[in-house]
């Protein structure tokens, strides 16, 4: 089955390396990685997608809480939750073609964010579906579909959902109650007697 | 997630895995320069020896060494730094630390970051690199060490900045023995020895160890456990190098004891139970008896206890304990349903979960299966290699079966990897725990000779036997110069037949007898270690050995006896990789003993 974990990690040097590693040393593919800044100052925020066993969840999501670097982990699976993707997709088309173009555009609800005499962009937001289902259509439509680029998934829990290990950690800006009687007690042990 | 309470137990555990020596360095922050700041800072961590090879990119850091009071044991290649620090941590439970130079240095210790991976072995790892300024120019002896070791340690860093050095170093020790201990690497560019930086090791402190957050105990989980207990016939617990890891011995025993249920054991297991105890059932799995392996298939429930269900211990999972439920206590979470799926998995240290487990345990009447046990051991004792009569030719197991007798079981015993490491585990038995020190995990030839090196310098006072084969010991043989250079008294004995025996018996059993590449000429090894200025003597009967253990015994130094053992005598019972607990190949009936008896 698809497994989406959505990790957050520290903004260091070689995490997505340990992060990758950790799936290549299972011989997984990773279908989609995007990676990005969070809420929370200096942790990113990754989405990784991958084919594997529905057993395989829990210890690969096990695996990745034993990175030193990974700070929370959740495996989506079928938990209500929003998906997104971007894609930007590069078409050439004369403008002679274009106008069956634009209407599929507009059926889509994507958008022309570049147009040239030779080409135009297409940049449309979505699930995965119908994503692929606008590069199906540009290609029964004999146009020539140049470059696509593609952000792979992102995705985020509905609802006012939180870890635990989030919510240790307090909500990004304001530390929680926790923390900071655990920073205070390291305070305390830090001041010389 | 639930983080109730017991998460917290989960940080408790951490309180005595500290270093002993919190005293540390509590001066007043200094300036100091990366290589001070170094050896400071395993000062701080309670670091007394290490174990390592200079080179130029590590040189700074040696310049420094003297002003430190460290014991700095020169190896003699640096595979032999990272199993000495290896032995070192599993003879004392410290942190054992390696030091390497950049490029072949650090490449050279991988095979033993490997090893101490495998086997959940807290190492530090100090290898210098090239200059900040080059790297990933491949300058001279420039490696890419931390991306070489990623997947064989728990974790590494790479620093280039005196002032992150101790913070780093600081933390390598938090993670490297913390939860699941493992080895960490801590690679440092020359510059970063070179500059320097204000030193506080207070500061530098890491922040206080996080638990896995799946770590997970709860209330329901310990009661459906006393529930299984309870309810079993024919219960049996499994018992890994967690419970030495832990320090649970004494709540596996009440365990046991309460509930009358019989303990085998892994091989990083064996003395975590005492051996003597009468409900010590011994190793299980690929060379277990073949009556501890029929318990298992026949119990009805296993209680896991710091084991992860290695392959070598289960055989073909699918036929494995068919009529067990399983309680799995494990601090790992990614063990869980790894190999074998758990009814009840309590996540956490085993110590904690036994202490939060034995007050539902009450006395339970096990006689019925312990009985069933017993007579299921049958003939065993009767077919026993060390019970036949002396027919002139030496056994290994006689050689094992005499050391355990004279030593009284109490020496400290370093195996290597093959047939010599199973007949050990067979035939000399382990009271305490910590006295058998063997590369499980990664299986690896060469390991014994230098990882003893490491457990005499961390037990100094005890008695401190290698047990290696032939193919062994040549492996790293050259460690005999670090045992002479440190004056360390270690007594060795190679078990010799003329072959890579454990693939010798592979090739006998599985690939019609086609010895390719087994057959072993090897050096007179009572020469070679006199050429080290080490004496020893070559045994060929079984008479001769008292007289030879008590002659390496009371050598004042090292001793080596070289064991002229049967050439092609197996380790018996064997399950073959991939077949079934029960499916064992056992001693021929007709005993190729008997038979050379009467050629007599």
């Amino acid at each position: 089955m698809l497994h989406t974990f959505v990790a957050y990690v520290e903004d260091k040097p070689g995490v997505l390396t340990r992060v990758a590693s950790l799936f290549r040393r299972l011989n997984i593919n990773i279908h989609s990685l995007t990676v990005g800044r969070s809420e929370r100052p200096g942790l990113s925020r990754l989405t990784l997608v991958c084919e594997a066993s529905a057993e395989a969840g829990d210890r690969i999501r096990a695996s990745l809480f034993k990175l030193e670097n990974v700070v929370d982990v959740d495996d989506i699976a079928q938990a209500p939750s929003v998906t997104r993707e971007l894609a930007l997709i590069k078409v050439a088309a004369a403008p002679q073609s274009r106008s069956r173009i634009f209407d599929l555009v507009e059926v889509f609800r994507a958008r022309i964010v570049d147009l040239t005499s030779e080409s135009l962009m297409i940049e449309m937001t979505g699930v995965e579906s119908k994503i692929e289902g606008l590069i199906e259509v540009l290609r029964e439509d004999e146009g020539r579909i140049l470059e696509i680029c593609r952000s792979g998934k992102m995705t985020m829990r509905r609802g006012h959902h939180i870890s635990s290990v989030l919510r240790a950690m307090g909500t990004g800006d304001e530390e929680s109650a926790a923390v900071a009687a655990l920073r205070e007690e390291e305070r305390l042990a830090a001041e010389p007697e | 997630m639930n983080a109730g309470t017991r998460d917290e137990k989960g940080a408790n555990m951490e309180d005595h895995a500290k270093p002993e020596n919190t005293n540390a360095h509590r001066t007043a922050p200094t300036r100091l320069t990366g290589s001070e700041i170094l050896w400071a800072t395993l000062v701080g961590e309670g670091v007394t020896d290490v174990f390592g090879y200079p080179g130029g990119a590590i040189l700074p850091a040696y310049d420094a060494l003297r002003k430190f009071p460290i014991r700095h044991v020169l190896v003699r290649h640096e595979q032999g730094a990272a199993h000495m620090a290896d032995g070192y941590a599993r003879a004392s439970g410290k942190v054992g630390v390696a030091v390497a130079t950049s490029g072949p240095g650090a490449t050279n210790l991988v095979t033993g970051i490997a090893t101490a991976m495998l086997d959940s072995v807290p190492i530090v790892c100090i290898t210098g690199n090239v200059s900040s300024k080059v790297l990933g120019t491949d300058a001279f002896q420039e490696i890419d060490i931390t991306g070489i070791t990623l997947p064989v340690t728990k974790h590494n860093f790479l620093v280039s900045r005196a002032e992150d050095l101790a913070a780093a170093l600081r933390h390598a020790f938090q993670i490297a023995r913390s939860g699941r201990p493992g080895p960490v690497l801590v690679d440092i560019t020359k510059d970063a020895q070179q500059a320097t930086a204000i030193f506080d090791f207070d500061a530098a402190r890491p922040r206080p160890y996080r638990p896995h957050p799946m770590l997970r105990v709860e209330e329901s989980g310990l009661a459906a456990a006393a529930e299984l207990i309870r309810g079993s016939k024919r219960p049996i617990i499994l018992a890994g190098h967690g419970v030495s890891e832990s320090g649970a011995m004494e709540q596996v025993r009440t365990l046991a004891e309460r509930a009358q249920i019989p303990v085998a054991l892994t091989l990083l297991g064996l003395g975590g139970f005492p051996a003597s105890h009468p409900l010590n059932m011994g190793m299980m799995g690929m060379h277990g008896e073949a009556w501890v392996n029929n318990a298992i298939q026949e119990a009805d429930l296993l209680i896991a206890c710091g084991m992860r269900f290695d392959d070598r211990v289960t055989g073909k999972l699918a036929s494995y304990a068919p009529h067990a439920k399983k309680i799995h206590i494990e601090i790992d979470p990614a063990e869980i349903n790894k190999n074998v799926k758990a009814e009840v998995a309590l996540v956490g240290d085993l110590r904690t979960v036994l202490e939060d487990l034995l007050p539902r345990i009450s006395g339970r009447d096990g006689s019925a299966w312990l009985k069933t046990i017993d007579a299921s051991k049958g003939a065993v004792a009767v077919r026993d290699i060390k019970n036949l009569p002396d027919s002139g030719h030496l056994y290994a197991a006689h050689v094992m079966h005499d050391l355990w007798r004279i030593t009284g079981g109490n020496a400290l015993v370093v195996t290597d990897v093959g047939q010599h490491q199973m007949w050990e585990a067979q035939y000399f038995h382990h009271e305490h725990p910590r006295t058998l020190i063997t590369s499980g995990g990664l299986g690896t030839m060469g390991y014994a000779l230098p990882a003893a090196i490491g457990a005499k310098m961390a037990c100094p006072e005890k008695e401190v036997w290698v047990i290696a084969g032939d193919g062994g010991f040549q492996m790293t043989a050259a460690e005999l110069s670090t045992i002479v250079q440190e004056k360390l008294k270690i007594n060795i004995a190679v078990i010799n037949n003329g072959y890579l025996g454990m693939v010798r018996q592979w090739q006998e059993f599985f690939y019609e007898r086609n010895y390719e590449a087994t057959p072993l000429v090897s050096p007179d090894f009572v020469k070679l270690a006199e050429a080290h200025g080490i004496p020893g003597r070559a045994v060929r009967t079984r008479s001769e050995v008292l007289g030879a253990v008590e002659a390496a015994r009371s050598a004042p130094g090292a001793y080596l006896l070289n064991f002229l053992v049967e050439k092609e005598d197996s380790v018996y019972p064997m399950i073959p990789a991939g077949s079934a607990l029960h499916e064992m190949i056992r001693r021929p009936e007709r005993d190729p003993l008997e038979e050379s008896a009467r050629d007599e």
